[in-house]
């Protein structure tokens, strides 16, 4: 199979995601023509449009695309650092404790009162779920003990959220619960960016940093240590800078599932299987794809609020069960 | 100079002493095969080498104590070929062996000469240049082991640390291997070599460790170590041990009767 170029590979993606920035800023329920949508993002006057523009339509382009990135990135760092094609964002168990931080401020009335509480609680649930996988796996923690850890944690905060449920005091309550739980990027505003921006960041350039230490890694983690590669270091930048970006996304949109999985694998055949150069691919992927995501729940069902993540997993379980198929298919 | 200077070297795994009291060093020149029944502590003896597993005693690489040194100097130092031959993801061949020169290679170098002729020499050793651009998944096992080496080789390190590299090849790529080894050696590099090939560790190596429940039993040239009496004794064998066109040959082929009660 001829492939394209690496550098062709990442333009054109980089183009796509463009696109999908440009198609996620243009569409929306207040009919703005594509001039008047794009000279009211600019504009200073405090009109009905520009209001629309810039603190509507900008705040969701704009986590569209860093949560899209950072799903598409740490997916690719994790399978990459596990070895294993079937590992998520999720795995280690920070995306539902963070998710169980933000359920506890909806249920407590919290995020009534004040509603960044949603995001910050999003963040201290990362957190507490770093330390706890970090605890479970020990100071030397093997790869095996990790993903065990994550599942343990996963679980934990699964019950502990479903607990939260069962004793949510009224009906809307549970609503408001579950529907955060499906994942969304509506009605978030640029405090919401800015917010986790710095965590994201932070958490962006210890996943970017992994890149060639993930090469060597494809050969052991034993080869890899004998090439120069500091295996505990590596593991505590896959861990922290997933906890980072990971949480902050989850903190903002709730769990949108399928991308980190679906985007590094679809992607792995075209830069010739190397994780380093699966990263970047993988982060532009990631993000062309939630954008356009997010712009197709938009334009497929404007009047029911059709919540990304449902849509994600709708459309990205039936893809992996043929990405499933093509491979079994390839190995015969 | 020593490569690689053990002292006193003991490890244990949970409850289980797998190494006791090894005393051993590897100076430039020599092709050390590592030999030993199945369990005796050989590839043991290459991890605590290259401090993969816990140890106590005193290793030293190039005369600098092996522990304190961060890993990237230490990977200027010694290349290490583990037994599993694991591939994670199906890159191609050429990258594969391009691995091998990451110790050299900071963030963002490019690649230098020095590099491209270092990957080029072991591809040719190893004979995988032919297929560079084939995929991993699409290679046999001896094929992928061979792909290995050559990445191994790649790194250029003075001292090469190999657990059964033989394993799975034809004989004329075992041959092969053990040549390149010991033209290695030749060259004033070190190598050593969990060997469970008998005939070629006695054929082609400059010395021979046996090693047994943990322990050195003997360590010398391969005539003086692999004699029918020990390999009988440790191997419990029956072996034919004999000189041929300027070498030894050994070939065990029988098993030692058990003694009636």
């Amino acid at each position: 199979m001829n492939r394209p170029s690496y550098p062709l590979l990442l333009t054109a993606l980089a183009a796509l995601v463009c696109v999908a920035f440009i198609a996620s800023l243009l569409v929306g329920p207040s009919e703005l023509g594509i001039l008047d949508s794009l000279k009211n993002l600019y504009s200073s006057e405090q009109t009905a449009a520009s209001i629309v523009m810039q603190e509507i339509r900008l705040p969701r382009a704009i986590l569209g695309l860093t949560i899209g990135l950072t799903l598409g990135l740490s997916g690719a760092v994790l399978q990459g650092f596990l070895r294993n094609p079937l590992a998520e964002p999720g795995i280690l168990g920070i995306s539902s404790t963070a998710a169980f931080g933000t359920v506890l401020t909806i249920y407590s009335g919290i995020s009534t009162a004040f509603a960044l509480a949603v995001p910050i609680a999003g963040l201290g649930g990362a957190l507490a779920g770093v330390v706890l996988v970090r605890a479970m796996a020990g100071p030397t923690g093997s790869t095996l003990s990790l993903i065990l850890a994550g599942v343990a944690v996963t679980a934990m905060a699964g019950a502990m959220t479903t607990l939260v449920l069962n004793l949510s005091p009224n009906p809307f309550a549970a609503m408001e619960i579950v529907f955060w739980m499906l994942g969304s990027l509506t009605d978030r505003s640029m405090t919401h960016v800015w917010m986790t921006a710095p965590f994201m960041l932070a958490g962006w350039i210890m996943l970017g940093s992994l890149a060639r230490p993930l090469d060597t890694l494809t050969l052991g983690s034993d080869a890899a240590a004998t090439m120069g590669v500091d295996v505990k270091r590596l593991q505590n930048l896959a861990v922290f800078g997933t906890a980072a970006s990971v949480g902050a996304a989850v903190s903002v949109s709730g769990a949108i599932g399928f991308i980190g999985l679906v985007v590094p694998h679809v992607l792995r055949p075209f830069v010739g299987s190397v994780p380093s150069r699966l990263l970047p691919a993988s982060a532009l992927g990631g993000a062309a794809l939630l954008l356009a995501a997010d712009v197709l729940v938009r334009v497929i069902a404007p009047e029911r609020d059709l919540k990304i993540g449902v849509l994600t997993s709708l459309v990205g379980a039936p893809f992996f069960l043929w990405l499933i198929h093509r491979s079994r298919r390839n190995e015969l | 100079m020593n490569l690689l200077s053990i002292r006193g070297l003991s490890a244990t795994i949970g409850k289980a002493s797998i190494l006791r009291d090894i005393n051993l060093d590897v100076a430039e020149g020599e092709f050390v095969g590592l030999v030993g029944p199945n369990g005796a502590g050989k590839s043991t003896l290459l991890k605590t080498s290259l401090c993969l597993l816990p140890s106590s005693g005193q290793i030293h690489l190039s005369r600098s104590d092996a522990r304190s040194l961060p890993p990237l100097e230490r990977s200027l130092r010694v290349a290490y070929l583990p037994q599993e031959r694991e591939i994670a993801w199906s890159m191609s061949v050429e990258r594969l062996v391009w691995l091998g020169r990451a110790p050299h290679r900071a963030a963002f170098r490019p690649r230098s000469p020095e590099d491209q002729e270092a990957v080029e020499a072991a591809m040719k050793a190893m004979e995988v240049d032919a297929f560079r651009q084939r995929s991993a998944n699409a290679l046999s096992g001896g094929e992928k082991a061979r792909v290995l080496v050559a990445r191994a080789l790649a790194q250029r390190a003075p001292l090469l640390l190999a657990d059964e590299p033989t394993a799975g090849l034809d004989p004329a790529h075992q041959i092969a291997l053990m040549r390149t080894f010991r033209d290695l050696a030749t060259q004033g590099n070190g190598v050593m070599a969990c060997l469970h090939d008998l005939g070629l560790a006695a054929r082609w190596c400059t010395r021979l460790i046996l090693l047994a429940d943990g322990e050195i039993v003997a360590d010398g040239v391969p005539r003086s170590v692999l004699t029918s009496e020990r390999l009988r004794k440790v191997y419990k064998v029956e072996a034919y041990c004999a000189e041929h066109k300027g070498g030894p040959i050994v070939q065990p082929y029988d098993l030692v009767p058990t003694e009636a009660p």
